[in-house]
């Protein structure tokens, strides 16, 4: 109770990033196994704490210097044997239940694998995130990056690879941690209950940006996440003012055609992620920046500064050209 | 006590010497700007002399040739000259043959302006810092950086030897083959 008490009043354990504060059955499952491994063995420490702390207390007034006995009278031996050999079958018995509790934990989340509705394709890089729901009609597929959203009370299948080197998939509210390795595929099921933003964070490192690669798990009713779907499978409209018009010019003659995507326009590479709606996202650069005018503009400018060793160049330009582009790129919505 | 300390104090010595490879992420506004200046290059028909290449500041830094090395498959040259340069449609990067030569500043040019029979230009496309590591890691191919500073590992499933194992070819003198007799019986 106690212990459970100051769980409850840390601030932190209940935030939006924390295992302590699970939103779906995965992540319960998960929670569960770990507050039986805490209190089993959090109840183990603190008896032999007790253990220690009495013996000490009851030899306090035995002397140093006094030689102790080179044998111990034998009732003592056979009590001393069987505290031992009691003390190990406890322990033995408390592994065991510990370790059964983890295989059923690991079971009924495996369980759920065969029977997601439909898939999320989640690509990780250095260091950002692809995010693609793919769909029967090639044009309608979603791409997106660093913001993944879900209907909340529906499995959700990710499937998961990373196209460089070994990342790990975290939200920790709503299930464990998974590996994406590089030419495998690594299948998991997951359900968030309640709408929210939960936040994830790659949890293996994988170079000097691993720090700066977060995504957002963005849960909402099902008719909220069918109108972004089709939102987001739509192609933004041409630019429509003098200086959306403008952007896209200062977009399409520089290198940002090399790596970023824009449907409707000749950008088409994949090498960053797809740019088609990035104004409709929330942050920039996998959760390091808010997305608005001023940090894109610096991102777009220099994003060296920002994330050194980040895999997109710095980008020098005239004023007048980057702020052109930053209103361009601020209307694919 | 004594040895213990002494080992100490030589590990923290032999350290100290030790050079860290500076990485540059930023090479500053003139080298980020799109490549555009084209380099006035000789290209000479027929066989050249063969001349030692110069190298660059690009081909001292394994940083900047394993970049060179992923720009080489995210900007698809891959595509067109195999993953490990070993040629499709377009020329092999791998061998010692050299149509419009070898230098760093001819591959540089290559890349920049583009070639008549179907290699793209890319100058105006890609920032010069970004040309000059793709042109680094070109010449690794053929064995012409140290082992030191070629890239060892892929990304990907390997298909080819890692350019730091490959033997130096030598542009110029690849017609030096000893003719083979038809044997007489
Ligand atoms: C060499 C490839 C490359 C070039 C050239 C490039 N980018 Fe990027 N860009 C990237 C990569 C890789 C990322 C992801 C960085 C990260 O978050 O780690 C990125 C991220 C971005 C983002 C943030 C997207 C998001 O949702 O997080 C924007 C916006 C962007 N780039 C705009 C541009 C613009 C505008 C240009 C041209 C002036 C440009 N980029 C040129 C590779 C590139
Ligand atoms: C569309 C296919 C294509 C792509 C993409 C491409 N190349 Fe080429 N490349 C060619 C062809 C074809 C030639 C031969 C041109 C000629 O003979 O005039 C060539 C020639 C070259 C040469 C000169 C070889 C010689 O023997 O002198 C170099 C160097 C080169 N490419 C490097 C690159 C690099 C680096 C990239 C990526 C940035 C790249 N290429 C992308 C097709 C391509
Ligand atoms: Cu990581």
């Amino acid at each position: 109770m106690i212990a459970l008490a100051i769980l409850i009043a840390v601030p932190g354990f209940g935030s939006n990033q924390s295992s302590l504060n699970p939103v779906g059955p995965m992540a319960q499952r998960i929670e569960h196994t770990l507050a039986l491994i805490f209190f089993i063995t959090g109840a183990v420490y603190l008896l032999t704490m007790i253990a220690v702390g009495i013996s000490v207390w009851r030899n306090r007034l035995v002397r140093d210097d006094f030689p102790p006995p080179l044998q111990t009278p034998p009732e003592q031996d056979r009590k001393a044997v069987t505290a031992v050999a009691g003390a190990m079958g406890v322990s033995v018995l408390l592994l065991f239940i510990m370790m059964v509790a983890s295989f059923i934990t690991s079971h009924a989340i495996g369980k759920e694998n065969g029977r997601a509705p439909f898939e999320v394709d989640v690509y990780g890089h250095q260091w950002w995130w692809e995010v693609q729901y793919p769909q029967p009609e090639a044009d309608k597929m979603v791409v997106t990056a660093n913001e993944i959203h879900i209907p909340i009370g529906s499995l959700v299948r990710i499937h998961g690879t990373s196209t460089d080197v070994i990342h790990s998939f975290w939200a920790p509210n709503i299930h464990g941690k998974r590996d994406l390795l590089p030419g495998y595929e690594n299948d998991f099921v997951i359900q968030a209950d309640q709408p929210g933003r939960w936040r994830g964070q790659c949890a293996e490192f994988c170079g000097p940006q691993h720090a700066h690669m977060s995504f957002l798990m963005i849960a909402e009713p099902m008719d909220k996440f069918h109108s972004w779907m089709e939102a987001q499978a739509g192609t933004p409209p041409p630019p429509s003012t003098p200086q959306t018009q403008h952007g896209q010019q200062v977009f399409l003659s520089h290198a940002c055609i090399m790596c970023h995507t824009i449907r409707g326009t000749v950008a088409g590479s994949r090498v960053g992620p797809d740019l088609t709606h990035v104004g409709s996202r929330d942050t920039i650069a996998s959760g390091t920046l808010p997305n608005d005018p001023s940090h894109l503009a610096k991102w777009v400018l220099n994003a060296q500064q920002i994330k050194p060793g980040v895999r997109m160049p710095p980008n020098p330009m005239p004023q007048q050209e980057l702020n052109d582009l930053v209103a361009y790129l601020e209307s694919l919505r | 006590m004594k040895p213990l300390s002494g080992c100490i104090l030589a590990v923290v010595l032999l350290t100290a010497g030790c050079k860290r490879e500076q990485r540059l992420f930023d090479p500053g506004p003139n080298a980020s700007q799109l490549a555009s200046s084209v380099h006035a290059t000789v290209v000479q028909a027929g066989g050249q002399p063969y001349q030692p290449a110069s190298t660059t500041p690009y081909e001292q830094s394994a940083y900047a040739v394993a970049e060179g090395k992923r720009l080489y498959s995210a900007y698809n040259c891959a595509g067109c000259h195999g993953v490990g340069g070993g040629g499709a449609i377009g020329p092999a990067l791998s061998d010692s043959v050299w149509i419009y030569g070898s230098s760093p500043d001819q591959i540089y040019a290559t890349i920049v302006q583009g070639r008549g029979n179907g290699m793209p230009a890319f100058g105006g496309k890609v920032p010069d810092f970004q040309v000059r590591e793709l042109a680094a890691y070109v010449r690794s191919l053929s064995g012409q950086l140290p082992s030191t500073i070629a890239p060892s590992r892929s990304d990907v499933m390997p298909v080819a030897k890692a350019e730091q194992a490959r033997k130096q070819e030598h542009p110029g003198d690849e017609n030096i083959q000893p003719i083979q007799h038809p044997e007489s019986h």
